[in-house]
This record gives structure tokens, C-alpha cells and sequence, in this order.
């Protein structure tokens, strides 16, 4: 099968922008930064590529500014084509009723692009989950055991306090969904979507027309769950590594989990490299009495201080004297001499004036938002 | 016809860049990595597009792939336009025949109709072997002040120094009255850096002239400017403060990147306002680890370090195991440094892997005779088992 023009990408870059409203203040899900470089709509955005999908609409909702900056006209991610290539979807009323509420609400306002898309299957993601992921493989298994939609699940040590809007598969032996429950009250190992959906254009179409002649918007809760057994909703295993997005302390935790090189190297596959917008800054330079371990560090930073456990972004300056612990420290973080920080996520352009002191915990970490002088 | 350009700049990268020997054996000089996350190509290129020039011509002849595939379309300069960007422009055959870029001025006679189809007023003549950051706009702008018909920037070195360059004598106006190619005892301490401004229909005329009266070197240095100066042209030097470094050894090429190491040499890499753009390739932040000790050096993305890195310049994907020692070197893009080999006063090219055990250079302080003292240097994609030692002024090329 030829993956090229037979598949369309939708990412929808803006839901669940509520589970962690500290960092979409100023921007929307899809462009929260991780992982020491990226953005969060790297990860699906790569995995469309790198599963040889060249035809990839984002769906956006509000605040995506950044978001619009970021991914430009696609070219860091070889989407700057002629035949499909990247395609922004900012919110397109219909129905004259304001901005979409659900998936498929969204999708029935961006009908006409979806539409005209040369394809016959669709790949939807959001953005809350960070995975390296093959699509093609998706795609192979949707075809071959004739499913009318394949999800994409995990195994996942679920609890209450997971978050919300959580939705858990209970599958047959043959891996057909049986169930779909949204944030029950379960606590153990289950299989939880990776909201990932591979389904044919002509099924998501009556889906979606169905769902707005009834003044429904939720793929989840208004289609998948209510007719799990009339659709063959099929589930598909992902078992490498996955984080999910849904709290500040998630996030927090997703950063840190990449210090381990298990995790990593999951993530960061030779032949799936993760794309991202350049930003042309200089290699990172130590100085004389510098200290670093077990950290991330992308370029551009100057480190002067000592730095242990923590993720640092592009540009971020520590000073001398200063220690940084378990901190995850945004592009532009300026900190100064003789500071002490731990388990604090500084948001972009913060800066802390020398000596200054921050402590949070490791299960509560202390959040500073975008531009703040300390 | 394209749109007229005000200025275009011809950049001369086909040099073979020999002193680098085994970093060149399949490279041309240009395309040497330098700085942790750069070519030596980057540093001309980034300052056309900083100084607001958006055509460039980039001659090539010695070993251009990669130097071809590096430029590519230029985007990473923004240097891909609709009108203008960067063209490669290589030898090529005519119904007269085919000729081998013979000189500096050949090469740019050459590749008149490339220079003619943007009907320029101004062509900047540049090499492709020097690291400094250089806005070419105020080069043209004293360049038309003076109403000049060439314009050379030149830089001042110390007197014990001078004979080493080409050096221009000036009048109390700038006006160059006499340029000696590496005087034994120099008149001044003007040296010339290899970077021209000329008047497009003046120096074209000259480039005619010279190719005609067939020299032999057909070198702007050699003939075209006493050319010039004997016709009593207008030419005018242009005096470049800031740092400016020829990598044509491999001394200086691993003192360049030294430098950057230094808190008093003005190379700033990290100016917003004049960045250094490079060609990426997607690889995660660099990751340090529990065991690594880093002092005083340079680290780009993708490299994963867990041994001593003391006062070196690491490229981008290299690996350093835990318990390696790397002290004063540069590590190529790729290479990887295992446990327990040490590599100190060095350069090594990319892709290489240095086995357990192995030693590369030494330090100074530890060789009873200074003069037998210099870098070592490990050419691209060679294998340096765990016996092995690589000493001082050693080169390697093959696997030992």
C-alpha cells in the first residue's frame, strides 16, 4: 500500500487544553514545550511523517498563536508541499453556534478540507500523549481485520487521580472493544486509549454527519461508547513507551521520565527522528565551574552553575554559583548567580534576580509563569 | 533576465585545503566542521544573509559532495529564494572545452554570465576559509563612499606577523598605494583577509584582461589588484576590527575552536541579532550524565556524555562512556570515545571510534621536548583500536 495520498492526518492540537491550564494560559495543548526541544504537536506531527503521511491537517481552537509560529509552513517537518503538506485549521463556525465543543463537531467545521483530501483513510490524534509511534502499522492492522475504526491503546497503571477524561477499552479475546469507560471508578493496570483513531474518510463522514444532525459533537461519548456493538471499534496495542499529559505534575513527571534512557531511547528512535522548528542557537557552553548530571540540555544554554536531574531548554542561562535541581526551565529562563532552585517549572523568558531561592516538591512542583522577573 | 541585484557575492569554496590533510582527504575545506554545530562555509554564508545579501554564487572544484549536499537549496541561510539565493557553481564545459578553475579570477571569469544575469552594481569576493562575523553592507557602503572601484578589508596583525599576508600600504585617506604579497619586510600592518568589494563593470573588465593576457596564476592577489593599482584604479581599505581566524592548518583550525572556549575572544555565538545558521539534522538535547565532569567546553545536541570533558569542543551525536577522558580536543559530529581511552590535545573527525585503551595526543607539560609537541589528528570514519597510541603531530587516516 501506498501510504502517501491514501492517508490523511488530523491532529487536533487544542483538546484537553483545560487538564493543564498553568501552561495553555498562553498558548494551547499542541505547543506546550517538552522534552528539552519540542513542542508537544512534534510527537504526532513526526509520526505522521515518519509513517509516510504527507497530507496532515491541524485542528486548533483558541490561543494557538504559538502555535501558528511554530509550525509555519511546515517545513521542519517536510510539509511544506505542493500535494497535500501541512494545513492549518484554525475554528470555522458552521453552524454559527461559536467554537466546536467535540471531535466530531470540529470535524464537521473542517468537513470541506477533509473532503477534498485525495485520501480513503484518516489517522486522528490529539496531542495529550507523547509516544514515537508507527501509524503504518496501525493502518496495516485497520485493513486486515476489517475493523470500522481502530484505536490506538496502552497499558496504563490507572487510578482515580488519573486525570480526567480518561477512557478505558475493555476488548474480546480478538481485540474488539467491548466497552468504552470514560473516567470510571477503577483503580489497577487497564488498557487506556492513546486517542489515536484509524478509520475509513467515508465512515468518519456519516459519523460526523450523523453526529451534527443530532446536535452531537464527542467521537467518544456520543459515537464509540453508545454503539460499541454496532461498530467494530478494534483495538491496537502500542507497547513502547508512552507519557501522558493531562495535570502540571504529569507533565512535570513526563519531562523527568525522559532522563532515563529506556524512556528515551524509546522515544528518540534512529529512523523516527522527532522533528521540530530550528532555532539556530549555539552549541552549550560550560564554563569553568560548571556542574552538570543526568540532565537534558539543548543548545543555546550557558551553564556557569551546577545542574542535576533537571530538563533545560533552548537558551536557558544558569549562573555561577547557582544550583538547579529536578527543575524544568523553558526556552529563555534566565537565572542568575548564587540561586537555588528545586523542583520548579520556570514557563518561558522567566528570570531570577541573583540569590534567589525556589523550592517545590517533587510531587507538587512550583510553577512560574511565562515572563516572570523573580 | 532576473530583477537586478544592488550587490551580489561570489564565494570561493573550491579550495582543497591540503594543511587539513586527512580532515580534507574527501571534504573540501569549506564543508570542515568547526564550532560544535558548524561548517567553516557557515560563517560567509550566515553573514551574506545577516548583511542583508540574498545571491550568492559558491564556487566549488575539490571533492564537492558533501559541500554540495550541505548547501543544498540553502534554506538553513535563508538563502532559498524566488530571486536570487544560493547557487553552486561548478566547472563546467563549453564548446571550447573543459576547464578546471585555474585561480581566484578564473574562477570568477568563469561564471560571468552568473554575475551578468543579476546585472549587479557591486560583486563581493569572498573565501570560504575563514571564521569571523562580518556585516558586508557597511564593506559596500564605504565601498560607494569613497567612490571606489575595489574595496579590500583588511585586518590588523602584529608586525611579526605581517610577512605571512598580503599588505596594503595606504595614504592618509585609506587609498591603497602598494600591495606586497607577503613581504619579507613589510611597510605596514595592514593585512589583506581575502574579501573584496568591487565596482561589477570595472572589475569585470579587469577579469577580461587578465584572462587574455594568460598569466598563468589569474589570482585576484597575484594580478588583478596590482593590475588595478598600476592603472592608478580607486582602491580602498577597509579596516575589520572584530575576530577574524584563518583555519587553513590544523593548528590554527583546533585554535579556532579554542578560542570559543575563551571568555576574551569576540566570537559570540549566541547573538540573537547576528545568528550563525547551519544546516540540523533532528537529534534530542544533548544528555549528561550522572558520572560526567564538564568543565570549560562547548556541547551540541544529540551527544550523550558520560566521562571528563575538560576545555573541548564536542559536535553534535558524539558519544563519551563513562570513565573516558577528553582534555583540549574536538570531537567531530558522531564519534564515539569508550571507556577508558583518553584523548587529550586533538582532533577528531567524524563518525570515528576511539576502542578502549586507545590514547590520542598527550598534553605539553607532559613531553620532555617541546618540539615534539602538536595536535593530533584522527581523519574521518577511522576505527582507533585499544592498543593503539596517536602521538603529538601524528595524522591518521585509516583504521590502526
Amino acid at each position: 500500500m501506498s501510504v502517501n495520498n491514501n492517508v490523511l492526518g488530523l491532529i487536533f492540537a487544542s483538546l484537553h487544553d483545560s487538564t493543564v491550564i498553568e501552561l495553555t494560559k498562553h498558548r494551547t495543548m499542541g505547543s506546550i514545550m517538552f522534552g528539552g526541544r519540542y513542542r508537544l504537536i512534534d510527537f504526532p506531527l513526526s509520526n505522521m511523517v515518519n509513517s509516510g503521511i504527507t497530507q496532515v491537517g491541524v485542528i486548533t481552537k483558541s490561543n494557538y498563536g504559538s502555535l501558528l509560529d511554530h509550525l509555519g509552513t511546515g517545513r521542519e517537518w517536510d510539509l511544506a508541499r505542493k500535494q497535500g503538506g501541512l494545513h492549518l485549521l484554525p475554528p470555522f463556525s458552521q453552524s454559527g453556534e461559536g467554537v466546536y465543543r467535540g471531535r466530531l463537531e470540529a470535524l464537521n467545521n473542517v468537513w470541506s478540507y477533509v473532503e477534498h483530501s485525495k485520501c480513503e483513510y484518516v489517522v486522528l490524534t490529539d496531542c495529550d500523549y507523547v509516544a514515537n509511534i508507527n501509524f503504518e502499522k496501525v493502518i496495516k492492522q485497520h485493513i486486515d481485520t476489517e475493523a470500522d475504526i481502530t484505536v490506538v491503546y496502552g497499558r496504563y497503571k490507572y487510578s482515580e487521580e488519573s486525570g480526567s477524561c480518561v477512557d478505558v477499552l475493555e476488548m474480546d479475546e480478538t481485540g474488539r472493544v467491548s466497552a468504552v469507560l470514560i473516567d470510571p471508578l477503577l483503580s489497577g493496570e487497564c488498557n487506556i486509549s492513546l486517542d489515536m483513531f484509524v478509520m475509513k474518510k467515508d465512515f468518519l463522514r456519516k459519523l460526523v454527519k450523523d453526529a451534527a444532525s443530532k446536535n452531537q459533537y464527542s467521537l467518544v461519548r456520543d459515537c464509540l461508547q453508545p454503539k460499541v456493538k454496532e461498530i467494530k471499534l478494534m483495538g491496537y496495542q502500542f507497547d513502547g513507551y508512552f507519557s501522558r499529559i493531562d495535570s502540571v505534575k504529569h507533565y512535570y513527571e513526563a519531562n523527568l521520565a525522559l532522563l532515563k534512557p529506556e524512556n528515551r531511547n524509546q522515544l528518540f528512535k534512529s529512523g523516527s527522528p522527532v522533528y521540530t522548528k530550528i532555532g539556530d542557537n549555539g552549541p552549550v557552553k560550560y564554563g569553568l565551574e560548571a556542574k552538570a548530571s543526568n540532565s537534558l540540555i539543548a543548545d543555546g544554554c550557558i551553564i556557569e552553575g551546577t545542574v542535576e536531574n533537571s530538563i533545560l531548554f533552548r537558551g536557558v542561562k544558569v549562573g555561577k554559583g547557582s544550583v538547579v535541581r529536578n527543575c524544568i526551565l523553558m526556552q529563555g529562563t534566565n537565572i542568575g548567580a548564587n540561586c537555588s532552585l528545586t523542583a520548579v517549572i520556570t514557563d518561558k523568558n522567566v528570570t531570577t534576580e541573583d540569590g534567589r531561592v525556589l523550592t517545590g516538591s517533587d510531587s507538587y512542583p512550583v510553577y512560574i509563569s511565562k515572563n516572570a522577573k523573580l | 533576465m532576473n530583477a537586478k541585484k544592488k550587490v551580489i557575492a561570489m564565494l570561493l569554496a573550491g579550495g582543497q585545503g591540503s594543511r587539513l590533510y586527512a580532515l580534507t582527504q574527501n571534504v573540501a575545506k569549506p564543508a570542515v566542521p568547526y564550532g560544535g554545530k558548524y561548517r567553516i562555509i557557515d560563517f560567509a554564508l550566515s553573514n551574506c544573509t545577516n548583511s542583508g545579501i540574498d545571491t550568492v554564487g559558491v564556487l566549488t572544484q575539490y571533492q564537492p559532495l558533501v559541500l554540495n549536499e550541505y548547501i543544498g537549496n540553502g534554506q538553513p541561510w535563508d538563502l532559498d529564494r524566488m530571486n536570487g539565493g544560493v547557487h553552486v557553481l561548478s566547472p563546467f564545459e563549453t564548446k571550447e572545452g573543459a576547464d578546471w578553475f585555474q585561480g581566484t579570477a578564473n574562477a570568477i571569469y568563469q561564471n560571468m554570465r552568473f554575475i551578468e544575469r543579476y546585472d549587479p552594481e557591486y560583486v563581493i569576493v569572498l573565501g570560504g576559509d575563514h571564521i569571523y562575523k562580518m556585516d558586508y553592507s557597511k564593506l559596500v557602503e564605504y565601498h560607494e563612499k569613497n567612490n571606489a572601484d575595489g574595496t579590500i578589508a583588511v585586518i590588523d596583525v602584529p608586525m611579526e606577523e605581517a610577512s605571512r599576508f598580503g599588505i596594503m600600504t595606504c595614504d592618509a585617506e585609506n587609498r591603497v598605494v602598494r600591495f606586497t604579497e607577503k613581504p619579507k619586510q613589510p611597510e605596514s600592518t595592514l593585512a589583506s583577509m581575502g574579501i573584496y568589494c568591487f565596482t561589477w563593470q570595472k572589475l569585470k573588465k579587469y577579469l577580461i584582461e587578465n584572462e587574455n593576457a594568460n598569466t598563468g596564476s589569474k589570482d585576484f592577489g597575484k594580478d588583478i589588484i596590482p593590475a588595478m593599482l598600476a592603472n592608478q584604479e580607486r582602491l580602498f581599505a577597509y579596516t575589520f576590527d572584530g575576530y577574524w581566524k584563518d583555519v587553513g592548518t590544523l593548528d590554527s583550525l583546533w585554535e579556532a575552536n579554542m578560542d570559543l572556549l575563551s571568555p576574551s575572544v569576540p566570537l559570540d555565538l549566541y547573538d540573537p541579532k547576528w545568528k550563525v545558521y547551519a544546516r540540523h539534522n533532528n537529534m534530542p538535547p544533548q544528555y549528561i550524565g550522572e558520572s560526567a565532569q564538564i568543565e570549560n567546553s562547548m556541547i551540541t545536541e544529540g551527544s550523550s556524555i558520560n566521562g571528563k570533558v575538560d576545555f573541548s569542543v564536542i559536535f553534535s551525536g558524539v558519544t563519551i562512556e563513562e570513565g573516558a577522558i577528553v582534555n583540549y580536543s574536538i570531537l567531530m559530529p558522531g564519534t564515539v570515545v569508550k571507556s577508558g581511552a583518553v584523548v587529550e590535545y586533538a582532533i577528531v573527525g567524524e563518525n570515528c571510534v576511539v576502542e578502549s585503551g586507545a590514547k590520542i595526543g598527550i598534553s605539553p607539560e607532559n613531553i620532555e621536548n617541546r618540539d615534539d609537541w602538536g595536535i593530533a589528528v584522527v581523519g574521518h570514519n577511522v576505527t582507533v583500536s585499544g592498543t593503539a597510541v596517536i602521538k603529538p603531530k601524528e595524522i591518521i587516516s585509516e583504521n590502526v
